[in-house]
């Protein structure tokens, strides 16, 4: 987030989009629902499921999964043909700008309605709503990246910030909330093919060599792959070792039968693990582990405020902290940690990473911090890009609206979305096994508009399957008006239901993210 | 501007009440039915103070401090009001401290301590009702409620879900959702505020019913385990066992003021599953087997060196977690990068 969670609680308008937040973050959702409810503030909602902020929304702009970048750029289209854009801003700033403009002009109101099914009064009243009010804050999650332009959507979004100066100030901003506890922290760390920890280029030699210094060793100065690459990789023989921590891609990841068959590929797969995950069960060793409640460390939240984590109970049995376990690994292969703690980590985290250098475990006792936090006198950074941003001025990225990968046709003719719900939690290896999780959302699920079920004699209940070309799988219908016509949604927590088992491989080219928000499908009614 | 509270000149600005300015300069005076993130309504009357040139007591919490005030916060006067509106309190239910789940985090046990109520003045009401505890995860005893309507307005105006509401006049007035329906059978989705904010023991967690109360639990402070917002929340402990998670009523730091989800408050009893894992295991002829750390560990390391060797570090790769420590993820990328020679490592961020 370019700003806070607090500082959410003071805009005078949101725009929501491509995030549920009353089941995905439902703190965050509190602090909208009192600006909403208690001062007045405006919600502009676009999604395109009737989600429960829709009771708090002013305008909802109900896209077709997809068409992101048309109705934000016909946004930006009525701002400037209006007048509205923050002109000072704008020059003093950022830069591109009448490339921006030549792209978004052709995406009038009546332009967008066709490709998005959003009626053009309503794109024109949320633009002049956004664009006038005081500090409008732009809050989005997995609904905005996983598609194959998820990265033009993202940037679209910072288009549109930054055209209307909305970002920099308290209440407003582009604000990405991250759906896992250490996602943040995750990438902060490194943990990504082209990045060292604080996102340093592996790259470049500049950025590598701080961590050459450091570590005492030479680095690899070509980017590794990223997940959808990694697992082509182990299909086709060239990835012959896969060691994997914490992560459940037989669940995760697209076209789970791919994934399947990749991994029974591979000469060594180790999975670190809490239970026996679904990939676990396809591993040569499988190395138990301490989990939450079991272990010290720190986590870095959506705002990134680095915030402790402390061990409240002994892990079961013969289970280790992961970082106890790597560096047993580590040290068996030639290597001479010597790490005593958690924070003795930290610390060595601090030297090498700019943006934590300033935080110890001491200050973030009582209270976490939020990088930059460049020394030990600094107060953090509650919100990014107030004076310049990363590049100095920010540039407009020109963005053309693309179809998704793949569209409802004849054989396969309704629109498949998926995401999480409120009761369970990513591949649920945990949720699952929560008596009252459990006890909220026992069964696979899909959602289905009552015209679309009736059309197929479905009625709420049913045992119904869903295919697509990849695979098919087994859930009970909700029929509800939450899901517009031709549109279906599954969350994909459950693995008797794995709905990952149809959606489709096709990434993004930048951040290689799945489409899991678009794929073709067909039901019927089990027998 | 100043008021004086018990002789004490005590600066304010406009807006705070007599309550709040009192507490603010260390001066105590009891509340029960309030609540710092809550609109004050003065209800329960345990609050109410003395001042001058009034002409009844009134509730300090919901009273707006005035230049020139004189506030007496303790007059015999007080006191006896503050006792009778807590011995009405006790006698409204049943208030049985034996095995009641928040004895000893409990305000109406407080109070009447401090006030020395050995045993009210009136009779406790005949009718005695039934617990509601058809769902997993809270439990309501509606003989303990005291209708200080927190549980009502926490839900209306911090967690907003708008759930929870008053029904019923005179003894027959109660709180829960409409139509009398269960939380189960209504839209309550278990974010578990109103029990956060119960100052007795009218709602109370489910799951660590019976598992230890406020002075047999350790309670250690850490960053929820579900999603990106980071909750602050207490682990109860107990035996090496997680009793509950709670978060205090009042004074919790950002970024969640002490709100909670479902997931957070209740989905913790993933911890002590069955399932968990607590041996390393090899797989042998097809079936995983339990080995030591010490063969597990050489064999993944003999493995890597082997593969390493004759196809290069580029044919290892590794996913990391988000799901795991900052110090985890770097020392994981670390070990691919400085020990393996890969960059061959990602993790879920796009899943």
């Amino acid at each position: 987030m370019t700003n806070s969670i607090t500082d959410l609680g003071e805009s005078d308008c949101y725009l929501i989009t491509g995030t549920n937040t009353t089941e995905n973050h439902p703190v965050i959702a509190t602090f909208i629902k009192r600006a909403v409810t208690q001062r007045g503030a405006k919600l502009i909602l676009a999604d395109p499921r009737n989600i429960e902020l829709g009771k708090f929304a002013a305008i909802w702009l109900r896209q077709k999964p997809g068409t992101d970048v048309a109705w934000i750029n016909g946004m930006m289209n009525v701002i400037i043909s209006e007048g509205l854009f923050n002109e000072k801003f704008v020059a003093e700033r950022t830069e591109n700008f009448e490339a921006l403009k030549a792209t978004v002009s052709k995406y009038t109101p009546e332009y967008v309605e066709k490709i998005s099914g959003i009626p053009a009064d309503d794109l024109k009243k949320a633009a002049r709503l956004y664009a006038k009010s005081g500090a409008s804050a732009i809050v989005y999650a997995m609904g905005i990246t996983q598609h194959i332009n998820g990265t033009d959507n993202v940037k679209s979004l910072a288009n549109l910030a930054m055209l209307t100066g909305q970002i920099g100030r308290p209440g407003t901003g582009v604000n990405p909330l991250r759906g896992q506890n250490n996602v943040q922290g995750a990438c902060d760390m490194g943990c990504l093919p082209g990045n060292l920890p604080a996102y340093k280029k592996v790259t470049e030699d500049a950025d590598r060599k701080p961590f050459e210094d450091a570590w005492g060793v030479s680095l690899p100065d070509k980017a590794g792959l990223t997940i959808p690459k990694i697992i082509d990789a182990a299909a086709s023989g060239a990835v012959k070792a896969l060691y994997v921590m914490g992560e459940n891609p037989m669940m995760s990841d697209p076209d789970v039968k791919h994934v399947e068959k990749a991994l029974k590929n591979l000469d060594l797969l180790v999975v670190q693990d809490i239970f026996l995950t679904e990939t676990g069960n396809l591993a040569h060793v499988v190395l138990p582990t301490a989990g939450w409640g079991e272990k010290e460390g720190t986590y870095t939240n959506t705002e990134r405020r680095v915030q402790r984590i402390r061990k409240a109970v002994d892990a079961p049995g013969e289970a280790r902290p992961d970082w106890k376990i790597i560096t047993l690994l580590a040290n068996r292969l030639g290597a001479n940690w010597k790490y005593a703690s958690a924070e003795d980590i930290f610390e060595e985290v601090r030297k090498v990473t700019v943006s934590y250098a300033g935080i110890t475990y001491g200050r973030i006792e009582k209270q976490g911090i939020q990088w930059p936090c460049p020394n030990t006198e600094h107060p953090g950074t509650p919100i990014l890009h107030s004076v310049a941003f990363t590049r100095g001025k920010g540039l407009f990225s020109v963005c053309e609206h693309i179809d998704p990968a793949e569209l409802p046709d004849k054989e396969y003719p309704l629109l498949l979305t998926t995401g999480r719900i409120l009761y369970q939690y990513h591949t649920a290896t945990m949720s699952r096994r929560s008596k009252g999780l459990v006890s909220r959302t026992p069964q696979p699920f899909v959602e289905i508009h009552p015209d679309d079920a009736a059309k197929l004699g479905i009625t709420h209940g049913d045992k119904i399957e869903v295919s697509s070309r990849r695979g098919s799988i087994e859930v009970y219908a909700e029929v509800s008006g939450r899901c517009d016509k031709g549109v279906v949604f599954i969350p994909f927590h459950y693995s008797e239901a794995a709905v990952n088992r149809l959606t489709n491989t096709a990434i993004d080219p930048v951040a290689n993210i799945p489409e899991y928000k678009v794929s073709a499908v067909k039901i019927r009614k089990v027998a | 501007m100043v008021i004086t509270i018990d002789g004490r000149k005590c600066e304010f600005t406009a807006g705070q009440t007599v309550y709040e300015v009192a507490k603010a300069n260390g001066i105590h005076i009891p509340v029960l039915c309030h609540h710092e993130q809550i609109k004050p309504v003065g209800a329960c009357r345990v609050c109410v103070v003395e001042v001058e040139k009034a002409r009844s007591l009134v509730a300090s919490c919901a009273m707006p401090a005035e230049d020139g005030m004189v506030v007496h916060t303790s007059t015999p006067r007080v006191l006896s009001s503050r006792k009778l509106s807590v011995e009405l309190l006790m006698t409204q239910g049943h208030h049985n401290c034996i095995t009641c789940e928040s004895s000893g985090d409990c305000v109406l046990q407080d109070l009447a301590y401090s006030l020395g109520i050995e045993s009210p003045r009136f009779d406790n009401p005949e009718t005695y009702r039934k617990l509601e505890d058809a769902n997993e995860m809270i439990v309501r005893d509606m003989n303990k409620c005291v209708l200080c309507g927190l549980c009502v307005r926490a839900c209306n105006e911090v967690q907003v879900n708008q759930v929870l509401d008053y029904s019923g006049r005179g003894p027959r007035a109660t709180v829960g959702p409409a139509f009398g329906l269960t939380y189960e059978n209504s839209d309550c989705v278990f974010c578990g505020e109103c029990v956060r904010v119960c100052p007795v023991g009218a709602l109370f967690e489910k799951q660590g019913r019976f598992q230890g109360r406020a002075n047999d639990l350790m309670k250690v402070r850490t960053t929820c385990a579900y999603c990106g917002v980071g909750c602050q929340m207490d682990v109860n402990v107990k035996e090496n066992h997680i009793v509950k998670i709670t978060t205090p009523r009042e004074g919790v730091p950002a970024p969640n003021y002490g709100s909670l989800c479902i997931k957070g408050r209740f989905g913790y009893d993933f911890v002590d599953h069955k399932d968990r894992l607590t041996k390393p295991m090899i797989r042998v002829d097809g079936e995983l087997k339990e080995a030591t750390w010490d063969e597990a560990i050489a064999y993944v390391a003999e493995k890597l060196s082997t593969i390493r060797k004759e196809h290069g570090p580029d044919a290892v790769a590794g996913l990391s977690s988000a799901r795991c420590t900052n110090e985890e993820n770097y020392l994981f990328q670390k070990f691919f990068r400085a020990v393996i020679g890969t960059n061959n490592v990602d993790h879920c961020a796009r899943l």
